[in-house]
């Protein structure tokens, strides 16, 4: 391309996607971003330079063919674009809404050198978009039955991807999942206003229109344990089950009334609805002064959601600073838009209750920043003599997750490292168990749903080549 | 889907039904429990497994009706489905010959000492058991927990049946009377088997109790039904659902339980309105 042209498209700015107003979006739980119109997501189409050596797919843990795509929506065929994206990806419309691409393709987007990258997220959810609300849904071609068949423990994003890729390649595979509906985390995790579940279960259904079997109710490791899964027929089996546990800070008084998890407090709200109790028959507890502790994108939606349940104030409660928070900085932005309340530098240390056994306070201590840690962040310490109480009605903790240990105390001879992740070979998600493959959260701990994705897509070549092996 | 096969009521608020879940009623053992969700907007509720079984394919679960979830349980007919069921959910109860086993079940907790008392029996126990309710009427399972035990002892609150006053009062007799008991097992209301636990405290006989606080996703995920134990915070679902009595925080077990009193009620309202139209 020769240097003018080049110049000419840098001139297109960065397309803005137009949002819900904040204050119309507190009083509701529908998506806050509105989506590119066909124009906005020509003209930011238009944008891309069609690197010979794009960096943005080598910046893709599924390495969709991003140059191909963003072409096909230039040109105007957004149904073509969204087959593109089907190619290499079964969730094309969860991962233009979730992924981090500001850390990924986006990242190494030539066009952010000198300005601003292509919104190569914001186009990817366009083109599935496109599609899934055109109807013209197709199904991808599938290689002839292999005659293996393969069983995946957990409809989360490992599960997901792992068995569309081995459905394509013929395999007859069915997914196990426990809860009574398909998507793990994207369905009790991620909130409607950031990820509508209409668009979980369209995915999921196309999943199913592949080819793939989900059994939900179905806890492997208490209905059934891996070795009755092959004692079944199923050839090779898949785990992907997510770091499920919740993290409390065992700090005095964290079982008081109105304390929760981040796990319970969301799927209370996504998964069973309680933001519209009472018409869904779940509770949930409509604090007036809400306290989040932690700083990644599960705080975030935790305070999100407690503010669009009717809290008065709604605050994150952090031990280090802005700077350092773990969540998308566009998630914090819209917390901040919002009305949350950023107490940084504040650790708790203790819950206050009332008489009948209700969290009342939370005595904290000011933190300051000292030196850095493994992580490289500064380590926060705690200032002496500086506690301090505020008052609240609901907490949620939202410090992390940890593995479940149900699978593992189940499985003779699957090794776990000190933490209860599995062990397994990177390149191959094999882990110590034979025909047992491992991928996501339960192996890296809590992550993103894109790399969870990636290991779904390791594991699938390294099973396809295992089965055809027997 | 899960098809109701049989309906049975037990007593004024108390239901039984046979559901078929084939694949559960094969690898379920005595203590385990299921999460029922009735319908689409229904909320996930543990309930203990009562009984098996495997050539039939089925399940037994018996509730009190005491809130919206329940009612709509109880309203449901035989040939009617219950949309999710998952289980079996929890840790078995731990079997053995014990020696001298002491069944000790209250109200609808009667459903749940039943399938463990019948375990214990089939052990080589000696199974003694004494199960109470409030009035004649609301006593459950009598023929079935009769048939398990080599001693049942029956008792009512005000007296209508059986011996007159609470189940503690007739394992008290049995403690001052010197006889030999190696295990209790206490399942009931909450302030029961607090009672229960400090009974057998000074006596150092070993007592086993049967958490029911609330749960969502009943695997682990959520922390809901958190509960005290020795000091150290436990997870009913994959923790429990028994513990040792001795070391149970029922004061915190009783004050979790109230944590949504007033949303239920709301519920119910609203729910005994859309019924009676």
């Amino acid at each position: 391309m020769d240097k003018e042209k080049k110049e000419k498209k840098e001139k297109i700015p960065r397309q803005k996607m137009p949002e819900q107003e904040p204050k119309a979006r507190i009083r509701n739980f529908d998506e806050v971003p509105l989506g590119y119109s066909p124009e906005t997501a020509i003209l930011e189409a238009k944008r891309c330079i069609m690197c010979k050596k794009p960096g943005c797919v080598a910046g893709c843990p599924v390495d969709i063919d991003i140059p191909a795509f963003i072409k096909l929506i230039a040109e105007g065929d957004f149904i073509g674009a969204a087959r593109k994206l089907k190619e290499t990806n079964v969730l094309p419309a969860v991962c233009g809404r979730v992924c981090p691409q500001e850390d990924q393709c986006e990242k190494v987007c030539i066009l952010g050198k000198k300005g601003e990258p292509v919104a190569i997220g914001r186009l990817e959810r366009f083109a599935a978009d496109y599609e899934r609300q055109s109807g013209q849904i197709s199904i991808p071609d599938k290689a002839p039955s292999t005659g293996r068949r393969i069983a995946v423990v957990g409809a989360g994003p490992a599960g997901l991807t792992i068995a569309g890729d081995l459905v394509k390649m013929g395999h007859d595979v069915t997914i196990f999942e426990a809860l009574h509906k398909s998507g793990g985390v994207l369905i009790y995790g991620i909130p409607e206003f950031r990820l509508p579940k209409a668009i979980v279960d369209a995915e999921v259904n196309f999943l199913e229109k592949l080819g793939a079997k989900i059994v939900t109710n179905f806890p492997v490791g208490r209905l059934k344990t891996v070795d009755d899964l092959f004692a079944d027929g199923f050839h090779a089996v898949f785990l992907g089950v997510g770091a499920g546990a919740p993290v409390f800070m065992n700090i005095p008084g964290e079982n008081f009334s109105g304390i929760y998890s981040a796990n319970e407090y969301l799927t209370r709200s996504n998964l069973m609805k309680a933001y519209a109790f009472p018409e869904y028959d779940t509770p949930i507890a409509v604090g007036k002064n809400v306290c989040v502790i932690g700083g990644g994108n599960v705080a975030m939606d935790s305070v999100r959601t407690a503010l669009r349940l009717g809290a008065e104030n709604a605050y994150i409660v952090y031990r280090r600073t802005e700077k350092e928070m773990p969540a998308r900085i566009e998630e914090i932005h819209h917390a901040q838009e919002e009305g949350v309340q950023f107490k940084l530098l504040t650790n708790p240390i203790e819950y206050l209750g009332n008489e009948q056994g209700w969290v009342k306070g939370m005595v904290c201590q000011q933190m300051e920043l000292g030196e850095p840690d493994e992580s490289g962040r500064r380590r926060p310490v705690p200032v002496k003599g500086s506690e301090f109480v505020i008052e609240c009605d609901t907490v949620v903790v939202a410090i992390g997750t940890m593995a479940n240990p149900v699978l593992q105390a189940t499985t003779p001879g699957l090794a776990v490292n000190k933490w209860g992740y599995i062990v397994i070979n990177e390149e191959t998600g094999e882990t110590s168990r034979k025909g047992v493959y491992a991928g996501g959260d339960i192996v890296t701990g809590s992550a993103t749903v894109i790399l969870a994705m990636g290991a779904g897509r390791k594991a699938a070549s390294a099973i396809h080549k295992y089965v055809m092996g027997l | 889907m899960f098809k109701i096969i049989e309906r049975k009521q037990l007593s004024e608020n108390v239901v039984k039904n046979v559901i078929h879940a084939p694949d559960i009623a094969v690898k379920r053992k005595a203590g385990q429990f299921v999460i029922l969700m009735i319908n689409e907007k229904g909320e996930r509720i543990p309930l203990t497994i009562v009984d098996s079984d495997s050539k039939a394919g089925t399940i037994t679960i018996i509730y009190q009706i005491v809130g919206k979830t329940t009612t709509d349980l109880a309203a449901l007919k035989e040939g009617d489905f219950i949309l999710n069921v998952l289980g079996p959910l929890g840790h078995a109860t731990e079997i053995d010959n014990f020696g001298t086993a002491v069944c000790v079940g209250g109200g609808v907790g009667v459903g749940v000492i039943y399938p463990i008392a019948k375990a214990l029996r089939e052990a080589g126990c000696n199974v003694v058991s004494i199960i109470g309710a409030r009035t004649k009427d609301l006593l459950i399972l009598e023929e079935e927990t009769r048939a398990v035990s080599h001693k049942l002892t029956v008792c009512t609150d005000d007296g209508s049946y059986g011996f007159h006053g609470f189940v503690s009062a007739v394992l008290q007799q049995m403690i001052d009377a010197g006889e030999k008991i190696d295990r209790v097992y206490a399942i009931g209301p909450v302030p029961m088997m607090r009672v229960l636990a400090n009974l057998t405290r000074p006596h150092k006989i070993k007592t086993i109790v049967s958490l029911n606080p609330i749960m969502v996703d009943g695997t682990g995920m959520c922390g809901a039904c958190r509960v005290s134990v020795a000091g150290k915070t436990r997870f009913t679902c994959v923790d429990g659902p028994e513990f040792d009595g001795h070391e149970v925080d029922f004061g915190l077990l009783a004050t979790r339980l109230q944590m949504y009193s007033e949303q239920e009620r709301l519920a119910l309202e609203r729910c005994r309105c859309e019924k009676n139209g």
